[in-house]
């Protein structure tokens, strides 16, 4: 006999869920996980894998997070994939979840881990139908509702919600306390990663606005010691000659909404090689004089096509942002070094004389491609080199 | 590197197992993309069943033999500036590494674009590429090379057992196979060993049971690299991946782990020096730790290419020509959006699923276990919101009686030990053996222990059992029916768990908010707008139908399988151009994702979805056709148009009744005596004793088969008595249910295919082809001839005189083909196929007219005279040759009969019957002879035919020799140097040792009748193992006979189809741009 476990979790009388859109546009599905009213900021992503990495990534602090592919949840959650020690997202949204996973990595279900942390699950929606609204409508706020109240009763507080203009998000994410980190990426069984001595490792600060793991596992793989500074450090700390760089990390919401963040900057620049990513990149723009507006729905996905001025070859990227740095707003001597084909928008800056560089998509992947990952080499290049 | 400014492309040859129309969808994209880019195109292909011979394509069209000769008379006449050899498989890529390595492109000063033959030679040669790869740090499986038996033995000290062995350079792993013990190590080691031209083996470990992924990857002369799509296997390791049920997107692998096999990919490229093109890689992960291994690569597209083309919308083949001539992928447009550039990676929001359609019933007493070694004919793909809805709609697009998981009967019917033994063995009915193992009970863990199947598809797959138990009152609860719906059932299945009907079903699904809604195949997850209308049926809830403008559907062919090919989808392809012609919006629908019918680029809205009855009315209530065209589809649409026409669609073209006058015996038999026109006499019967009567009264032979079966299924000629009752016992049971039909049968005749257009007052003949094998062998199986070479003119002109009596009376509205069978000079009307028909094609290249664009618009309201067609007139002699899959299936005896086999066809074009037909045995893979010795062994009834046959030969100069009972004769008769051979075993040498050491070069053998059959088997199937041209009829040996005298007048010439006209004929309209 097939068990009630086997039957398709859509004839099994579920919850309804429903997300209302400022506006009043309303998409309806299924709900799992926690009953609520919870409100934010509706994205989507359109990578075919990695749900537990997005998920935990800081930078989807405020967001409701919907993934366009088609099944979600069938390699459960690992350790090694987490960005960060929690889900940051607000809610989820998906075509289908699995119950089970299907993985050798796996030491539990996405559903029961999604549970467990309070996540509220919307399933079964026509995520295609959202994405198609966002893309028009662009980024909106809204309300996903899972308690059974009825959506018609939301549409005036949803027409109220707020986007993330403004709001210094980054604050919420980032660590109050400076700590080390010393993970190494995770490794394919059939490519074992030999871990250079521990000693003898040059000291990299890492200015956390909302830091993926992936990035510090990656800067651990270069060889550096890593620090995770909270973005209250001063420049006496960071250029006082412990580090040899450091880089400014990704993160949630309005770059200019980062309190000090640009101040700070300003006042590194020069001293130590930098390296921005994605809101680290942003906030070097603002250092730099320039200007950064929100783009109509954002980048989020696996797919980006970005082109390296310098080799012109084109690099398959990791994004996730909605704001971008304009690149017309900035200074004659800031050199453009990547652009994205997509739209043209900015994607990369450098000083080079001042030993900073900066790109707006994720060079860590996770997920998405590791066509990028030569950034992270180049800056450690960079980092001996000022040493020396 | 500079532009060239003209290029060559190969196209593949004929259809085979392991290489199917996707290289017609390749080729096709090429040419126009090499076109789009300025450059003059030359084509080289014998297959004439291809879009890509329409003459209008290519620059200059070549229906040619893929020989190297052939070829070098081609690149000498057009002296191209290079030559792309990576959109014709294998085929196309053996060609050129001959022809580059023996320094003919040097001397012609033709470089090779796309592909440079040491990476060729390093992916193809199992052993470079496993040592490329552990140079590049990338890990391979334990393997070695071994070229001899013994050399294979000592292997195995290394590799262990179980152990799988690759031939090098053959097509769809054709002679691998996997060894569990050393007694069949030897044996298969043995064939793979001949199988290879190279006679070189991979022996490799097996990694049995791990998960299978393949990426098709991109890449362009900037470094510039895509992963197109990634494919997850549904079978694990040990199935052929053109056997194996494949999804798209993987879905089982966490991202970082997909990355993983990402970079690999990348590094696989640099490794083998890909630099620029389209390739595949295949891997094997272990889902117990997620080690991998790299299988193997191609530096072309393929296969799945063609299916990751389809199930993304990125048009693999296009770029790759692209990216060969120098372009960026940056600099290239995605087409589909409009506005980004196709340096990308397509991101899916739907789910494909890719069931391979196989043909075992053609073949009995082949090993229907799936393995190592290609068998699949043919595919279909289905694309769903989930993996359920794709992999039903996969089930109901294969055209084999299945809508659903409910198991047949002869898996019901096994008890669960022989249930476990076939899940560990898989064949064919795997997906339906994985549900009823669910069916029974059996936990994951014991389906998981049987085939190692990702636990993840099989809770899929027990979902969906678990649902058909809940459905019985779904279409009282709307949720429940929407949710089924969007699973994936069908209304068919819902109507028999709901104890309804699929009519009802689908009102009320309808009504609970389960109407199909179109979505778009975007390459973006919908991130930015779509331009292009490719679409497929959902549920959900935003439709994304364009606005209909003057829409036409038409119907396509499906999975390609034995009997309905890729010449249906050549028909459907040319129609778009004549509804467009008409002023007609062309949208087609079709789910077999290797055909050019399924180039969103081909038409002007495209429906990738099964050719099933509920799908066809939901896109019908989308598009709100104003007409619907059935007819060039081959059986398929036919089978549809009933249901159509019950719900008003409106049907253009013949009217359905036609269909039915032609197809029912009793109103054929009517129509033929109104006309006056006779058909061989015939009787139905219901018991072995009026089965006897009847023969009696037919006389001897007689033609029987069960009345239920189409398509010659379990047909046989039948000479006796006993042989009508062993036949009666072995193969039709016969009662009151279950007729058999039994026909005179013709001995002797000649059959003769007309194919012909009628627009209700007149009636243009397409073409006459004459078959070259005698009335008994399958239509699709004989060779055969236009024009006519033995038939009179006035016989012709009668022939012409009843098909156009026969398209009138039936009221035709486009094609029809008529079978003739002529004995003596008395004509009988065999069958008549108010549709279009497998020869249409080949006609149209034969006399430069493209028939089923014509049809299209007379389908469309056009009359042949406004039109200005007239009956075809042939330019030179055309012959066809079939080509049969007997190699993939050892044991089976390669003989053409009543039941057709073959898989594909060639044409060989040429100023006598003699050098067509040495172009299409050449084309056909033959080896033609132009001196050597003969074998000849005939049945009895062919031996008065025997002296003339062998005094041809003698006149050519070969030696001849024969069996026992036929040199007998031949002494008799004063050919006194026939020198006497050996039957299997029955002395020394015997004639498999003969043709093995190569001296036999020619083997004519007829047989009738299973013993003699079984007997004559093994001189037919040694001469297909040893790769002897053989014949099995006495007309095909004399053709033989004149190709033999055309080889020894001089070398064969070769000539451009555009040659032919001397310009387009005013109705054609535009196909290359």
């Amino acid at each position: 006999m097939t068990g009630p476990r086997d039957l398709p979790r859509s004839l099994t009388h579920p919850r309804p869920a429903h997300l209302v859109l400022r506006g009043g546009t309303v998409f309806s599905g299924w709900a799992v996980g926690a009953e609520v009213v919870i409100e934010g900021e509706v994205v989507f992503n359109t990578s075919m894998t990695g749900y537990q990495e997005m998920l935990t990534d800081p930078s989807y602090h405020g967001q409701i997070l919907t993934l366009t592919t088609s099944h979600v949840g069938q390699v459960g959650v690992n350790p090694e994939d987490a960005e960060s020690n929690r889900i940051w997202a607000r809610a989820l949204i998906v075509q289908d979840l699995d119950f089970e996973p299907s993985s050798w990595r796996s030491d539990g279900g996405a559903e029961a881990w999604l549970s467990e942390r309070g996540l509220a699950v919307g399933w079964g929606f026509d995520t295609r139908s959202i994405v198609r609204h966002v893309r028009t409508a662009g980024a909106v706020p809204g309300i996903l509702v899972t308690d059974g109240t009825a959506p018609e009763e939301l549409i005036g507080r949803a027409a109220e919600a707020r986007g993330t203009d403004g709001i210094d998000l980054a604050r919420e994410v980032a660590c109050t306390e400076a700590y080390d980190w010393n993970e190494g990426p995770w490794a394919s069984p059939s490519h074992p990663l030999e871990r250079g001595p521990d000693t003898d490792r040059p000291a990299v600060a890492v200015v956390d606005f909302g830091v993926k793991r992936s990035i510090l596992r990656r800067l651990v793989g270069e060889g550096f010691a890593v620090r995770v500074v909270p973005p209250g450090v001063t420049v006496d700390e960071l250029c006082g000659g412990r580090y040899a760089g450091v880089l400014l990390s990704n993160g949630p919401g309005d770059p200019a909404a980062v309190g000090g963040a640009a101040d700070l900057i300003s006042r590194l620049i020069g001293e130590i090689p930098i390296l921005g990513i994605c809101m680290g990149c942003q906030l070097l723009g603002l250092a730099l004089g320039g200007r950064t507006v929100k783009l109509p729905f954002g980048h989020h996905g696996g797919n980006h096509p970005v082109r390296d001025l310098s080799s012109g070859r084109v690099l398959v990227t990791s994004q996730n942002h909605n704001y971008v740095v304009e690149e017309s707003s900035l200074p004659r001597e800031v050199e453009v070094t990547h652009i994205n084909l997509t739209d043209g928008t900015l994607e990369g800056l450098a000083l080079p004389r001042a030993g900073v560089e900066a790109v707006q998509f994720h060079p860590e992947a996770s997920p998405g491609p590791n066509d990028s990952l030569g950034l992270f080499t180049r800056f450690a290049e960079r980092c001996r080199e000022a040493a020396s | 590197m500079t532009k060239p400014s003209s290029v060559c492309i190969l196209g593949a040859g004929p259809i085979r197992i392991g290489q199917a129309c996707e290289f017609d969808y390749s080729g096709v994209q090429g040419v126009r993309a090499l076109r789009e880019e300025g450059c003059r195109v030359i084509l080289v292909n014998s297959n004439p069943a291809t879009v890509m011979t329409d003459a209008r394509l290519a620059h200059r069209t070549y229906v040619e033999p893929l020989t190297k000769k052939t070829v070098i008379a081609v690149l000498e006449k057009e002296r191209p500036d290079a030559l792309i050899p990576t959109l014709g498989g294998q085929t196309a890529l053996n060609l050129a590494i001959e022809l580059e390595e023996s320094g003919e492109l040097e001397r012609l000063g033709v470089r090779l674009l796309g592909a440079d033959v040491r990476s060729i030679r390093l992916a193809e040669d199992r052993e470079e590429f496993r040592v490329a790869m552990k140079e590049a740090g990338l890990p391979v499986l334990p393997a070695a090379t071994v070229t001899s038996i013994e050399e294979g033995l000592a292997a195995l000290d290394t590799v262990g057992l179980p152990a799988i062995l690759r031939p090098s350079f053959t097509l769809g792993g054709w002679g691998g196979g996997t060894a569990h013990d050393r007694e069949s190590f030897e044996l298969l080691l043995k064939k793979a060993l001949d199988a290879s031209p190279a006679t070189q083996v991979l022996v490799e470990a097996s990694v049995l049971g791990w998960k299978e992924f393949e990426l098709e990857v991109m890449r362009d002369s900037a470094g510039t690299f895509v992963v197109v799509c990634s494919i997850e296997n549904l079978d694990p390791m040990g199935v052929h991946t053109g056997d194996s049920i494949t999804v798209a997107p993987a879905q089982t692998l966490t991202d970082r782990e997909y990355q993983v096999l990402r970079d690999a990919a990348r590094t696989v490229l640099d490794a083998v020096g890909v630099a620029t093109g389209g390739a595949n890689v295949q891997f094997a992960v272990n889902p117990d730790d997620g080690s991998y291994v790299v299988i193997e690569m191609n530096p072309r597209v393929s296969r799945s290419s063609a299916l990751a083309s389809k199930a993304t919308g990125f048009p693999i083949a296009r770029i790759a020509a692209k990216v060969a001539l120098g372009r960026r992928l940056d600099e290239i447009i995605n087409d589909i959006t409009g506005s980004t550039p196709a340096s990308f990676e397509p991101a899916l929001d739907y789910v494909v699923v890719k069931i391979p359609r196989f043909a075992f019933e053609k073949f009995p007493g082949a090993d229907p276990v799936l393995g190592t070694s290609m068998k699949a004919v043919g595919e279909v793909a289905a694309m769903g919101r989930s993996f359920e809805e794709a992999l039903l709609k996969a089930v109901r697009s294969l055209e084999i009686d299945r809508d659903s998981l409910e198991a047949p009967r002869e898996v019901t019917a096994a008890d669960d030990a022989e249930l476990e033994g076939r899940l560990a063995e898989p064949t064919p009915d795997r997906l339906w053996e994985l549900a009823e193992a669910v069916r029974r009970g059996w936990s994951e863990e014991r389906i998981f222990a049987a085939t190692s199947v990702d636990p993840w598809f099989l809770r899929r797959i027990a979902g969906l059992v678990a649902a058909e138990g809940v459905a019985a009152d779904a279409l009282d609860q709307p949720k429940s029916l929407v949710a089924l719906k969007r699973l994936g059932f069908s209304d068919d299945q819902l109507g028999r768990l709901t104890n309804s009907d699929p009519g009802s079903v689908r009102e009320r699904r309808i009504e609970a908010g389960a109407g199909r809604i179109r979505r778009r195949v975007d390459t973006c997850a919908a991130e930015f707008e779509a331009r292009t209308p490719y679409l497929y049926g959902s549920f959900g809830d935003a439709d994304e139908q364009p606005t209909p403008r003057r829409p036409v559907i038409i119907l396509g062919g499906g999975p390609v399988r034995i009997g309905q090919g890729i010449e249906f989808d050549a028909c459907c392809v040319e129609a778009v151009a004549g509804l467009r012609a008409e002023g007609y919006e062309a949208v087609m629908v079709n789910c077999n994702p290797e055909t050019v019918s399924t180039d969103y680029d081909a038409v002007d809205r495209l429906h990738f979805d099964p050719l099933h009855s509920e799908d066809v009315l939901d896109i019908c209530d989308a598009e709100r056709p104003l007409g619907v065209v059935v007819q060039l589809g081959g059986q398929t649409p036919l089978k549809l148009a009933a249901e159509l026409e019950h719900h008003r669609v409106p049907i253009w073209g013949t009217p359905r009744d036609a269909i039915d006058r032609a197809e029912d015996r009793g109103r054929f038999a009517e129509l033929l005596s109104d006309l006056g026109l006779r058909q061989p006499p015939g009787r139905m019967v219901t018991s072995a004793e009026e089965a006897a009567e009847a023969a009696n009264e037919l006389g001897f032979p007689v033609l029987v088969r069960p009345s239920y079966v189409l398509g010659g299924r379990a047909m046989e000629i039948v000479y006796g008595h006993d042989q009508l009752a062993e036949y009666l016992e072995r193969a039709a049971a016969v009662d009151p249910d279950r007729p058999v039909l039994l026909d005179h049968f013709l001995e002797r005749a000649v059959e003769v295919d007309v194919d012909a257009v009628a627009d209700g007052e007149r009636v243009v003949i397409c073409g006459v082809l004459e078959h070259i094998e005698e009335a008994g062998v399958h239509s699709g199986d004989s060779g055969a001839v236009t024009p006519p070479v033995s038939l009179p003119l006035e016989l012709q002109a009668e022939l012409r005189h009843q098909v156009r009596l026969l398209a009138l009376a039936l009221d035709v509205r486009g094609l029809i083909n008529v079978q003739f069978a002529i004995q003596g000079d008395t004509v009988y009307v065999i069958e008549v196929n108010p549709r279009a028909s497998r020869t249409v094609p080949f006609l149209a290249r034969a006399n430069g007219t493209p028939w089923a664009e014509l049809a299209a618009r007379v389908c469309a309201g056009a009359s042949l005279s406004e039109l200005g067609v007239h009956d075809g007139v042939p330019t030179e002699v055309a012959v066809k040759l079939p080509v049969f899959p007997f190699e993939r299936f050892p044991g089976v005896d390669p003989l053409p009969g009543p039941e057709m086999r073959s898989t594909g066809e060639v044409m060989g074009r040429g100023r006598s019957f003699g050098e067509a037909f040495a172009k299409a045995a050449l084309a056909a893979g033959w080896r033609v002879p132009s001196e050597g010795r003969i074998l000849l062994s005939l049945a009895d009834r062919d031996k008065q035919r025997l002296p003339a046959l062998a005094a041809r030969f003698e006149e050519l100069g070969f030696a001849i020799c024969a069996t026992e009972g036929t040199a007998a004769i031949l002494h008799s008769a004063g050919f006194s140097e026939v020198t006497k051979v050996f039957k299997l075993g029955q002395g020394h040498p015997d004639i498999p040792q003969l043709l093995a050491d190569g001296a036999i070069q020619i083997v004519i053998n007829t047989a009738a009748g299973r013993r003699a059959a079984q007997d004559a088997g093994s001189i037919r199937r040694a001469a297909l193992d040893a790769g002897v041209l053989y014949f099995t009829t006495i007309p095909g040996a004399h053709a033989v006979a004149e190709a033999v005298a055309a080889l020894r007048r001089g070398p064969l010439s070769v000539r451009a189809l555009q040659d032919d006209a001397a310009g387009p004929p005013p109705w054609a309209a535009s196909l290359g741009d």
